[in-house]
């Protein structure tokens, strides 16, 4: 069934199709102009597994809902990933939440290495009694001359944690194995029948960079289930924080890749504005990280007169400013040297994988939620998309640069004439046996959340996704053939987040 | 003998004070460039004293080599330091054909780096290593052709001779060479001293390191005299390269002395400055750059054979 963004169905009007339906009907809609939002399971009361396939069509901004269902004694189906790369990781997931066998899957290894949620016998014996990464093999490359790198998951500086296995030639990395799963903190079962206030505050915590992303799109989720229309103005205040939101994040991003190919001038000055956007979100929300803000019913803060001309006067002094570096960083020839033809992600592999955000937009795909699903405020203010061709770094940073300095002018169109009324309205029960979807264009991608709720109006299953699932696997693929000494630059151009990930 | 004595504890207290505020220096002016005030110019020696009172760490799979390095590695840059002239005609301990031993200097102290860093069995350590190897192969070569010109020019192989009380007179007669042998040993100051845009030393990023790789492993005390030693390593290069470049003697100590010391400032300050206004070079493309410094001094000894 087509749903659009912030939809929801009742789960009797969700198609259940057979197993071998289900799949042909994924891969052909992504063999054709469909894309995989989201493959998740989720238990039903007799203890049969029900998969939920969420298939985007950019063009149409529709997405469709559908659904199969897997016996109780022994769940297995004829692996996706076999036919349909981009559903790889999200049948590791299946196969790791819901002790589901994806028969025929080419690389079995669990995600996040926790405790199936049916309590059934795991297709890995004794997983959660493994040190993580545990004793499951890393793709190896033969021969004398390769050697194996192991990164992480405890790093020289301060990120988070993740083990990276390069297989490497000399210089040259032949093969890298991404391994996570250090930050699972189980949000997904935290927030079954979770009180909403209580959600609003744990969607906050999914990746701290991202909480107005995610805060955002769990509050729609909830509104959607509790049929409640927000105030414009709580609606434009949501979208106002977001690019401030999306502004930091890119502005810290393109200082730490000056930082990173050794050019400090830019990541000093780039550094000192992300404080700057972070401050406007303290100054509106008392969290630097915007924490607080969105809640079901709409925003908890309103933006006074005196605060908008005030903001807008500071923005105007920092486009300048941000004119003024990136023309800095993006004029250096060194810089440029370092940028051009350096992990090259093609547009093939983008789309075979399903990338999503800045990095898609990067490799020319013209996927943005705000703009193919446009809803809230989007819809009565378009953004440009930004698009680059080459996808290498230097693409990922121009698209970074370009949304930018896009979300500046969108602040400062939207911030004088923010529409009047109220802030909140109360959200009121969700309706029962109800299934609502969200996306929500992050700094980094397109995010997804998907509630389900049960017969007595709670949720029974909540479904997160960071655009970071999709994007992992291209940082792997665009470090390919590429210089070992280029991957930490090459990783913080796509800045992805492990927490997300690993929820 | 008592002079002598004197000569060398007052020469060795010389590189001691000056290689961390070489160090400081060349902080002080990226933080100016990046728009901060910039930690102390005594930083340098605070950090020493705090590493210099903590106990090392020893993995097992280490063994003596690992242990012993970063006391070569010192040791042998303090007994190199006792070629170079420090803003004086002749260093302490010079002799003809000192640059040999210069040589054998330089070779123990990165053998044993080199092998420290494979003895800890650390896959990133022994990247850095084959790194330092390789690149040093190409930096030796230019530093080498570099002094054939310059013995060439002065007429004997000691250090003291060719950078010595000596050196300014040849910018009469052999300008275009010197030129070169500037140059090109500036490179080699970058890249021996791993700075950028050879190397990063301000970077966390383990996987692009070249030399912060190879002491990741060394701690404590071990790291201060890693630390130290290349601290006087980068100063003694500059050491070499400023009376080149300073065509000057005023022939009284104390100016002569001072005029040193503000070419070794200045230095610093060059360093600090390439390092801010440029970014670090791709791996693949330092060949090329140590390639250009070998280019430059084979010119120059070109230049130099013709102007005999």
């Amino acid at each position: 069934m087509e749903l659009f963004n912030g939809g929801r169905a009742s789960l009797k009007n969700v198609p259940e199709l057979l197993a071998g339906e289900f799949r042909a009907r994924v891969i052909d809609a992504c063999n054709g102009e469909g894309r995989l939002v989201n493959l998740f399971g989720d238990r039903l009361d007799d203890g049969s597994v029900r998969l939920y396939a969420v298939i985007g069509f950019d063009e149409e901004a529709s997405l469709e809902v559908f659904s199969t269902r897997l016996p109780a004694d022994s769940p297995r189906y004829e692996s996706l990933a076999k036919d349909l790369v981009q559903a790889h990781a999200f049948e590791r997931e299946i196969a790791e939440q819901w002790a589901v066998v994806p028969d025929g899957h080419p690389w079995p290894k669990p995600l996040r290495y926790h405790s199936n949620y049916r309590g059934a016998a795991d297709i890995w014996p004794d997983i959660s009694r493994q040190v993580i990464p545990g004793v499951y093999p890393f793709y190896a490359v033969g021969g004398d001359e390769v050697h194996e790198v192991g990164v992480g998951p405890v790093h020289a500086g301060i990120i988070e944690p993740g083990h990276f296995r390069f297989q490497c030639h000399g210089e040259e990395i032949l093969h890298l194995e991404i391994q996570l799963g250090y930050q699972h903190r189980g949000i997904e079962p935290m927030l079954r029948g979770v009180d909403v206030q209580r959600g609003a505050f744990l969607s906050e915590a999914i990746a701290g960079d991202t909480a107005l992303g995610h805060s955002t799109a769990f509050c729609e989720v909830v509104e959607s289930l509790a049929g409640c229309v927000i105030p414009p103005r709580a609606q434009a205040i949501r979208a106002v924080a977001l690019e401030l939101e999306r502004l930091a994040n890119h502005t810290g991003d393109l200082g730490a890749m000056g930082m990173d190919t050794g050019f400090l001038p830019t990541s000093a000055y780039f550094g000192r504005m992300r404080g700057d956007y972070l401050n406007f979100l303290l100054a509106l929300t008392g969290n630097r990280f915007g924490k607080g803000l969105c809640r079901p019913g709409g925003v908890v803060f309103d933006i006074e007169p005196a605060m908008a001309d005030d903001f807008c006067r500071k923005l105007k002094q920092c486009r300048r400013e941000f004119e003024d570096v990136s023309e800095l960083l993006f004029s250096r020839p060194s810089v440029l040297a370092r940028f051009e033809g350096v992990g090259v992600l093609s547009m093939d592999d983008a789309k075979k994988f399903g990338v999503v955000g800045p990095a898609a937009r990067a490799s020319h795909l013209e996927r943005d939620v705000r703009i193919n699903y446009a809803s809230g405020m989007w819809q009565f203010h378009h953004i440009p998309l930004s698009v680059s061709a080459t996808g290498d770094v230097h693409a990922r940073a121009l698209v970074k640069k370009q949304e930018a300095l896009r979300s500046l002018d969108f602040l400062l169109k939207v911030l004088p004439t923010l529409p009047k009324g109220g802030i909140f309205v109360p959200p009121g029960p969700m309706q029962p046996g109800m299934l609502a979807l969200s996306l929500v264009e992050g700094w980094r991608g397109e995010i997804m959340h998907a509630g389900i709720t049960d017969d007595r109006g709670v949720f029974t299953r909540y479904k997160v996704k960071d655009p970071s699932f999709h994007n992992w696997h291209a940082l792997a693929l665009a470090m390919r053939g590429g210089e070992i000494s280029d991957f930490p630059l090459c990783n913080k151009s796509f800045n992805l987040s492990y927490c997300g990930h690993d929820l | 003998m008592l002079m002598m004595v004197f000569d060398v504890c007052s020469h060795g207290l010389l590189v001691l004070v000056l290689a961390p505020l070489f160090v400081g220096v060349i902080a002080r002016v990226k933080a100016r460039f990046a728009g901060r005030t910039g930690p102390s110019l005594l930083q340098p020696f605070f950090d020493l004293r705090r590493l210099f009172f903590k106990n090392s760490v020893y993995s097992r799979t280490t063994t003596w080599v690992f242990r012993a390095a970063p006391l070569v590695v010192f040791a042998a840059m303090l007994a190199l330091s006792l070629l170079v002239p420090l803003g004086i005609s002749r260093a302490p301990a010079a002799f003809t054909g000192d640059i040999l031993w210069l040589a054998a200097m330089l070779g123990l102290a990165r053998f044993f780096m080199i092998t420290a860093a494979l003895d800890t069995g650390f896959s990133m350590e022994g990247m850095g290593a084959s790194r330092e190897a390789f690149f040093a192969c190409l930096g030796e070569l230019a530093l080498f052709m570099n002094f054939i010109t310059l013995a060439l020019l002065a007429h004997g192989f000691s250090l003291s001779g060719m950078i010595g009380v000596d050196a300014p007179l040849s910018w009469e007669h052999a300008g275009p060479a010197l030129l070169l042998v500037a140059a090109s040993l500036f490179i080699v100051l970058l890249a021996e001293n791993c700075r950028i845009p050879v190397d990063d030393p301000d970077t966390h990023l383990e996987l692009t390191m070249i030399h912060e790789v190879m002491i990741l492993e060394h701690s404590g005390i071990d790291l201060a005299y890693m630390l130290y030693g290349a601290a006087v390593k980068l100063l003694l290069f500059a050491a070499i390269l400023v009376p080149l470049v300073i065509p000057f003697r005023t022939g009284y100590p104390p100016v002569d002395m001072g005029i040193f010391l503000g070419g070794v400032t200045g230095m610093a300050v060059l360093v600090g400055v390439v390092e801010s206004v440029m970014a670090r070079l791709r791996l693949n493309r330092v060949r090329n750059f140590l390639l250009i410094a070998f280019v430059l001094a084979f010119f120059a000894f070109i230049v130099g054979l013709w102007r005999m």
